[in-house]
């Protein structure tokens, strides 16, 4: 019996492994400047996981393999009631790892998170709800329109409650695509109309809830031309799992040219960007 | 420190009418054996729940299951699910499993019986508070029942909308949509939010509120028991590793509860009582803006992450609740079927205390991306490393407790090395999402679901199946089917492997947990071969479950007899008849002479040495052997 346990946990180990190392079904590529740096991250601890896991289920293994009762009255366990040395050993090499880990897997999220967008990025208001994402680009002039959610409208199409009143208002266009700028730091204004959806791109590596009542700001930047799957990745309702969009990385020109349309155009236009590029292929 | 028994405080006599006997009970053994009960139906329910939802990922619509339109016309029809009803079962899964399952057979059930037992006591310190926490528990399961009768059924739904307007049910589903958590504001707004977000998320937040209070009486009970009712000789040090398991767990449950309770009363109040503590102002849902509509009243001032600081201040420390009884019973089950003495018994009680205290500092890993204070999710994430130390540090122990062991396999010992396997697995990647950084990536997708399955729910139930293969002698005086107990080991191991190890590659790809439906999505198109590899695995291992529901039932009757102390272990449940006499020690409480697992001491004439055989039995000088006094 204690054979046959250790050589099925020692199967079980290395079919986990060899899941984990066939590459078969791994990241999608990514596409965002602090995404090297995350993945890295991400390889430095399964590698720690999976030493640590392997080597405590081969542990585990050889215990029952070795330690087998043989029915003989006179064969004993050794009596032992533990060792104060190993007891010291084991925590501090443990804690060593596992802090050191813990504190190595702060510096893509200070990098993210701890400081705002850099001047001269390009900004984007973001406004979920129920389940349907929003864009809210400032237009030429640069400046966002003021949104109120009194002016909400879904019927009339006015989904983030676009003030038409304000000047600032007269070039902004909403639309349910993200364009952003390739290569140049890009701020997300997040918000959410009715209950909290999370922004997520799997090729961006990050995710940000949207939380009613709160604006959140992220920001990143793309380095990868594109089309990408955009995904609500918190429960929402109904309909979460179609709560579905895309983001599209363009070159500054395109991206700039984009901007100077007029609302009606600029719809038109993104429609084109849209069927232009194509998806990343998934082997 | 002496011990007083205190006599005469809890001592009540013999019930002999049935009712009071079996029904109505103050003994605590039979209130851990309805604890048990209530586990093991719940747990069909909520298995049964996992099984329709694997159905509708591997074959989606329009894939048709005639039989699912049978039984669910209006979740179903046509045989299709809808995403609505998918919905509903992932949220009633996780509540029935996480609060009648994995919060009930552990602590209520196994707890329940055997710490007074163990401790040498008589009862519970408070018995009639023992049997009230078990009827609560019981009708917070009811309640959680109603739900999906509330909303998978017109009638009963109209019915409930007589109730108010925020009762509204018969929304087709078995239940409220939002998962386990509920987070607010979807779960605070009411019907105009979807369905199942009237009745059933009403009587979802009533159950779990309802369940809070029957945990705070039973943890106030075990807490007093353990602490004053200990046999003479039972030092704190010569006490079994199940019964500081169980006492951290009390003391977890106490301090976590509440919060749950008073988050639970403030989300029905914004649910029916028009306040905002959830509700921020200005939503729009459904075309409505809050306070334009007498469906929408208005809403203004409340913070929806205020609900997941609520929620999970106790939701962390409900995974330990989870898994300390079973690492409890593990260690005590691995000592002694290796014949062996625990490995590190004080630093496996300062483990469990560590896991215990940390546990309540750590809660922010499961909020890093939900908008709060970046700087705390720092804070947050190093504490949660550290974590893993103490729950590596028993590892080693439960390993160095099988160094040099004469291992006898039996079905509960098999369980015992199980729960340490699966924890390892489980557990271990806890390092990576328990990292800002990474978690940026692996927030919500189905690693999340694989790291928790295992660790706090496969592992767990593996600490409980241990538990029964090893009581049950003591429980029904009958063992359980040893052959078939192997057969249900051999393939539920395999089985939960298969389940949850694929899961973690379906999370590095990017996989979001709680979807109905992953046709949408081009980048999840390469994982459809995992997704019916889990999914046929999944049905294989809860067909299994069959297997051991049969043993159970069938041992319970025709099981081989057993002796008082089959095992030939030495804790106080083990001293007394199989099973226990009404008051435990037939009116003769034991003295405690040793620590609990004074196995292959050398010169002893057996290979164990029972905690009530007299002191000289026990050469002195090897190694600690608890405080004599």
């Amino acid at each position: 019996m204690g054979r046959v346990l250790a050589v099925i946990i020692w199967i079980i180990t290395l079919l986990s492994v060899l899941l984990f190392v066939s590459g078969k079904w791994w990241f999608p590529t990514a596409i965002s400047e602090h995404a090297p740096a995350l993945d890295r991250q991400f390889m430095i601890t399964i590698v720690v996981v999976g030493i640590a896991f392997t080597a405590a289920q081969v542990g585990l293994g050889w215990m029952v393999w070795k330690y087998r009762a043989t029915g003989s009255a006179a064969d004993r366990a050794t009596y032992s009631h533990g060792s104060n040395r190993l007891e010291v050993i084991w925590t501090v090499i443990t804690a060593v790892v596992f802090i050191a880990l813990g504190v190595m897997g702060q510096s893509v999220w200070a990098s993210l998170r701890l400081h705002d967008a850099p001047a001269g990025s390009y900004s984007v208001e973001v406004v979920a709800q129920q389940f349907q994402w929003n864009f809210h680009y400032a237009g030429k002039d640069g400046k966002f329109g003021r949104t109120d959610p009194k002016l909400i409208d879904d019927s009339a199409l006015n989904f983030v409650g676009l003030d038409s009143a304000d000047a600032a208002a007269a070039d902004d266009a909403v639309t349910a695509t993200l364009a952003i700028p390739v290569n140049r730091p890009v701020e997300l204004r997040l918000r959410s109309k009715d209950v909290i959806h999370n922004f997520w791109v799997p090729q961006l590596r990050f995710k940000q809830d949207l939380v009613p009542g709160m604006e959140i700001k992220v920001h990143f930047t793309a380095n990868k031309v594109g089309k990408y799957e955009l995904a609500c990745a918190e429960l929402c309702g109904q309909l979460h799992f179609k709560m579905k969009s895309y983001m599209l990385v363009l070159p500054e020109e395109e991206i700039q040219a984009l901007q100077a349309l007029p609302q009606d155009q600029f719809q038109a236009r993104m429609a084109e960007l849209l069927a232009k590029y194509p998806l990343p292929t998934y082997q | 420190m002496s011990v007083e028994s205190h006599e005469g405080v809890h001592r009540h006599p013999a019930p002999t009418s049935f009712i009071r006997k079996y029904i109505f009970s103050v003994d605590h053994k039979v209130i851990g054996i309805q604890y048990i009960i209530l586990a093991l139906v719940a747990v069909l329910v909520g298995m049964t729940m996992s099984l329709l939802m694997r159905l509708n990922l591997s074959w989606p619509p329009p894939h048709s299951w005639p039989i699912l339109e049978t039984l669910f016309p209006t979740g179903a029809p046509g045989g299709v699910m809808t995403p609505e009803f998918y919905l509903s079962l992932v949220t009633m899964h996780g509540t029935i499993m996480v609060f009648f399952v994995l919060t009930t057979a552990p602590q209520g059930g196994f707890g329940n019986y055997f710490l007074p037992i163990q401790i040498g006591a008589e009862d519970m310190a408070f018995p009639t508070l023992n049997m009230l926490s078990f009827w609560v528990t019981l009708v917070g399961f009811i309640v959680i029942l109603l739900a999906i009768f509330a909303e998978g059924n017109q009638s009963v739904g109209q019915w409930f909308a007589a109730l108010g307007p925020s009762f509204a049910g018969g929304s087709g589903t078995v239940g409220p949509i939002g998962g386990w958590t509920g987070y607010a504001p979807l779960s605070a707004l009411g019907k105009i939010a979807g369905p199942g977000q009237g009745a059933g998320m009403n009587l979802w937040v009533i159950s779990i509120a309802i369940f809070c209070v029957g945990s705070l009486l039973g943890a106030l009970n075990f807490i007093t028991t353990l602490l004053n009712m200990r046999t003479k000789g039972m030092s704190l040090m010569r006490m079994p590793l199940t019964c500081w398991a169980w006492f951290t767990t009390a003391v977890l449950a106490l301090l976590s509860f509440p919060v749950l309770l008073g988050g639970g009363i403030l989300l029905l109040l914004d649910r029916i009582a028009g306040t905002s503590f959830f509700i921020p102002s200005g939503l729009y849902v459904s075309g409505l803006l809050s306070g334009t509509n007498p469906n929408f009243p208005l809403h203004t001032g409340g913070s929806p992450i205020l609900w997941q600081h609520l929620f999970w201040f106790f939701g962390h420390p409900e995974v330990y609740i989870a898994i300390l009884p079973g690492m409890g019973a593990t260690s005590h089950i691995l000592s002694t079927f290796a014949r062996k003495p625990v490995f590190g018994y004080r630093a496996m009680v300062f483990a469990i205390f560590a896991i215990g205290l940390l546990g309540f500092f750590v809660w922010g890993h499961h909020m890093f991306i939900s908008g709060m204070s970046p700087y705390s999710a720092i804070a947050f994430s190093v504490l949660t490393l550290s974590i893993g130390v103490p729950s590596a540090v028993k590892t080693f122990n439960w390993l160095g407790t099988l160094w040099g062991a004469r291992i006898r396999f039996t079905t509960a010992m098999l369980f015992a090395l199980g729960f340490v396997s699966l924890f390892v697995a489980g557990g271990i990647t806890g390092l990576i999402l328990g990292q800002s950084s990474l978690d940026l990536a692996m927030h919500d997708t189905y690693i999340v679901t694989a790291h928790f399955h295992l660790v706090m729910g496969v592992a767990s139930i593996f600490g409980m199946f241990a538990a029964l293969y090893f009581w049950f002698p003591k429980m029904f005086g009958r063992f359980m089917n040893e052959k078939i107990g192997k057969l249900h080991f051999w393939l539920t191991f395999i089985g939960v492997y298969a389940i949850f190890v694929p899961m973690h590659i379906m999370g590095i790809v990017g996989m979001p947990r709680r979807y109905a439906s992953f046709g949408e999505y081009e980048f999840l198109r390469t994982l459809h071969p995992l997704v019916l590899l889990v999914s046929v695995a999944a049905i294989i291992t809860i067909t299994a479950q069959l297997i051991f529901y049969f043993n159970l039932i069938w041992s319970v009757f025709k099981g081989e007899k057993a002796g008082d102390n089959p095992w030939e272990a030495t804790t106080l449940e083990w001293t007394t008849a199989t099973p226990p006499p009404h008051d435990n020690f037939a009116g003769v409480l034991p003295t405690v002479y040793h620590g609990p697992y004074e196995f292959a001491v050398p010169g002893a004439p057996k290979d164990y040495v029972m905690q009530t055989e007299a002191e000289a039995d026990v050469p002195s000088g090897n190694g600690h052997n608890g405080h004599k006094h």
